[in-house]
């Protein structure tokens, strides 16, 4: 694939940043084979302005965003973390009872750096994008519209698109009264990790698509022509949707007309944001095929689009105390205990079958990160041990952070 | 005997890294014992089926993709909500050139992505006309029908299509066709069931989703408990590792019975490794233990699937298949 064409931008670029250079200290031992993934260089460096974690569904999106703003803060930066939707625990965690979709500061957290955090309240900010670009009789039509409200609080690409949209803003804010140096966002929990990068541009296309330009200018012109297809095309709706539908989508459509020039642009904007040489991407993925699959697609479209990489973090990696035992030879040496001393040494049995299948999960894992690492060998990658419960407090996402920053 | 007799559609959901499409794949297979005809449908696009089997991507048509004992048959169905419009328009309105015209004009795309609920009827939609479709001799061509739906976050909206057309059209045939499929969702033939693992997220996101579920009047099938894990200790052990009462030198003992003395840790670095690996093990299983409780406390059937330490293949499927059929899902 092109992929492999840009390759070099993409190595030289993470060299230029001091990332991707052979490792420094013991730190990075453990990851043998594998480029290490230097977290605190990236939070370090002032150039970094906006980190993005991404991932597919259920592999610690949030937790790393939020472990990543922590560590950061900690170390000195303004950071504000975006997450989309937290586990209410690490919301609580965070201060992040109130809704009211801006940023607030989180309590707790040591050093002289700033942290706030905010949840992203879809629909609150999709009214307020149609607020800031409409008259306000224009704006009520267009939020009283079936199709407005469906759009805006249903659509599979409306959180995505939001969620850039609020990037957006967020750096906007930044750039003029610096009240942040480093924004990191959290990515929605989509069936796709590739779904926040396309939804907004589909949502885009969409809304100016040939169907809406159609239907706001029927008859003029050049476009005369075409319409004698949308006289085809509105009976069939009629037909299947009833009649009311087709008003309603008219009404919806003359209403924001003004929005579309806005919807594109936004959009655009908001890739050439991603683009930038401030902004980093962290692929999260944990240990497992669907997850590892969801990550290579990533870094493949990331490296297609010049958006800069900065490492993979796989969550949930199986430790295992004793490498050097494998999980046949513990296997092997239980069922030699059960057969030559059938009632003595049970607790010893028992011990060396856990230790056999946590080393055999480590095996698989340890087999799937190898395919990834053999197709993405330049890909900085960081493995972090399973935590018994889930993290839910500043000191768990310390916790996290240090086992990021320890490779 | 199976918990679920009158049920012809099962409709499998869970939040995402769940394995709800697994379980969905594995019920399949149970239901289609002894000589069933089974359809396993698959509504969000991701080719998660195919990739389960390890086939080609799955077009837009019923194809077999396994069999079961007793000359059963699984077939795989992957919805695609624009094909299904295309169809449907066809099948109903014989729309051949406007179909056509529609298309070009990104109306499709339009109405898939943007018109509230239309995308989930056509998905649903299409499960229902398999669930009615009749051979020649006016019996069901497919005995049961799994249906791989939204996940825990989305399923309720995804399955409430009446509601969530009933803003848009008031009448006319999407609003028909959204009354149908109600009629069938809301009956005694269908069964909403939910995958969890034993963790804070899922457990909390299957309970909210029960719920919903109830309060659209959707019925709610069993709770899968995915990936449980089984402890190899015994009760007296795990008792002693919890309270950290395993002396290191108890087990030092048994290491050189078992012919582990030389090793380069030694057998003090061993059995200090051991009983950490075990104090973590058994630190999991309480929790899991806690969350279980919870589970259970949600008053539906519980069905517990083994955590298989090499993966997801063929041979697992029909095992958790077998594990679904012995405890009354299948």
């Amino acid at each position: 694939m092109s992929g492999r064409r840009r390759r070099p931008a993409l190595s030289a670029r993470t060299s230029a940043r001091g990332r991707g250079s052979p490792p420094r200290g013991s730190t990075h031992q453990r990851s043998k084979g594998r480029t290490p993934f230097d977290v605190d260089a990236l939070l370090d460096d002032p150039a970094t302005r906006i980190v993005v974690c991404c991932g597919s569904g259920g592999v610690g999106k949030t937790t790393t965003a939020a472990a990543l703003g922590l560590r950061a803060a900690e170390r000195g930066r303004s950071v504000v973390v975006l997450t989309i939707d937290p586990a209410r625990r690490l919301a609580q965690a965070l201060g992040l009872d109130e809704l009211d979709n801006t940023p607030r500061p989180v309590k707790g957290h040591r050093g002289e750096g700033r942290l706030e955090a905010m949840m992203l309240d879809m629909k609150r900010t999709f009214d307020e994008v149609v607020e800031s670009h409409a008259s306000q009789a224009k704006a009520r039509q267009i939020l009283d519209n079936p199709f407005y409200i469906a759009l805006s609080s249903s659509f599979a690409g409306t959180q995505e698109y939001m969620a850039m949209e609020k990037l957006g803003q967020l750096h906007a804010r930044a750039e003029t009264d610096a009240s942040w140096d480093l924004i990191i966002v959290d990515t929605p929990p989509s069936r796709s990790a590739l779904d926040f990068l396309d939804a907004p541009e589909h949502l885009a296309s969409l809304l100016d698509g040939r169907f809406v330009r159609m239907l706001l200018a029927p008859a003029r012109g050049p476009a005369r022509l075409l319409s004698v297809g949308l006289g085809v095309v509105t009976a069939a709706l009629n037909k299947v949707l009833g009649a009311q539908v087709l008003t309603d989508m008219q009404t919806f459509i003359a209403a924001c007309d003004t929005l579309f020039g806005g919807f594109r642009q936004r959009a655009e904007a908001t890739y050439a944001l991603l683009q930038a040489a401030g902004t980093a991407f962290v692929v999260v993925a944990t240990p497992e095929a669907d997850a590892l699959r969801e990550a290579t697609y990533f870094v493949e479209r990331l490296s297609n689009e010049h958006m800069p990489l900065a490492g993979l973090v796989v969550n949930r990696v199986q430790d295992v105390m004793t490498p050097s035992l494998s999980a046949s030879a513990a296997e092997q040496a239980a069922e030699r205990l059960a057969d030559h001393h059938p009632d003595e040494y049970e607790a010893t049995a028992g011990l060396l079958l856990v230790h056999a299948e946590r080393a055999r999960l480590r095996q698989r894992q340890d087999r799937l990160r190898k395919g990834f690492a053999g197709a993405h060998p330049e890909v900085p990658t960081v493995g972090l041990a399973a935590l018994a419960g889930d993290v839910h407090d500043l000191d768990g996402l310390r916790r996290v952070g240090d086992l990021l920053a320890a490779g | 005997m199976s918990d679920w007799p009158r049920v012809r559609l099962h409709v499998v959901t869970g939040k995402g890294g769940t394995g709800k499409t697994t379980v969905a794949a594995a019920l399949a297979l149970g239901l289609a014992r002894e000589g069933r005809r089974v359809l396993l449908c698959e509504a969000e696009g991701r080719q998660g089926i195919a990739h389960l089997f390890d086939v080609e991507p799955l077009p837009y048509e019923e194809r077999l993709i396994a069999v079961a004992p007793g000359e059963g048959e699984v077939l795989a169905l992957a919805i695609d909500a624009e094909a299904a419009l295309l169809e449907y328009l066809d099948m109903y309105y014989r729309l051949g050139r406007a179909g056509r015209a529609l298309d070009r004009f990104g109306v499709i795309d339009f109405a898939t992505t943007i018109a509230p609920g239309v995308r989930d009827v056509l998905l649903t939609g299409k499960v229902f006309e398999a669930f009615r479709r009749r051979d020649r001799d006016g019996r069901p061509v497919y005995d049961h029908i799994v249906l791989d739906a939204a996940p825990t976050g989305r399923i309720t909206r995804f399955l409430n299509v009446n509601h969530e057309v009933a803003g848009l059209a008031k009448v006319g045939p999407i609003r028909k066709q959204a009354d149908g499929i109600m009629q069938v969702l809301q009956s005694r033939g269908t069964a909403v069931h939910l995958v969890t693992l034993l963790e804070d997220m899922p457990v909390q996101e299957t309970a909210d989703a029960i719920g919903e579920l109830t309060a659209a009047d959707l019925p709610i099938g069993g709770i899968v408990v995915n990936q449980a894990r089984s402890s190899p200790l015994t009760a007296a052990t795990r008792k002693s590792v919890a309270e950290g009462t395993l002396d290191l030198a108890e087990l030092i003992p048994g290491l050189s019975a078992a012919g582990l003395d030389d090793l380069p840790v030694g057998p003090e670095g061993l059995a200090g490794g051991l009983l950490a690996g075990a104090g973590e093990h058994v630190e999991r299983l309480e929790l899991e233990d806690g969350l279980l409780a919870d589970v259970e406390g949600l008053d539906r059937p519980v069905y517990r699937l083994p955590q298989l330490g090499d993966g997801i293949d063929l041979a697992a499927l029909y095992e958790l298949a077998d594990a679904l059929c012995e405890q009354g899902m299948a």
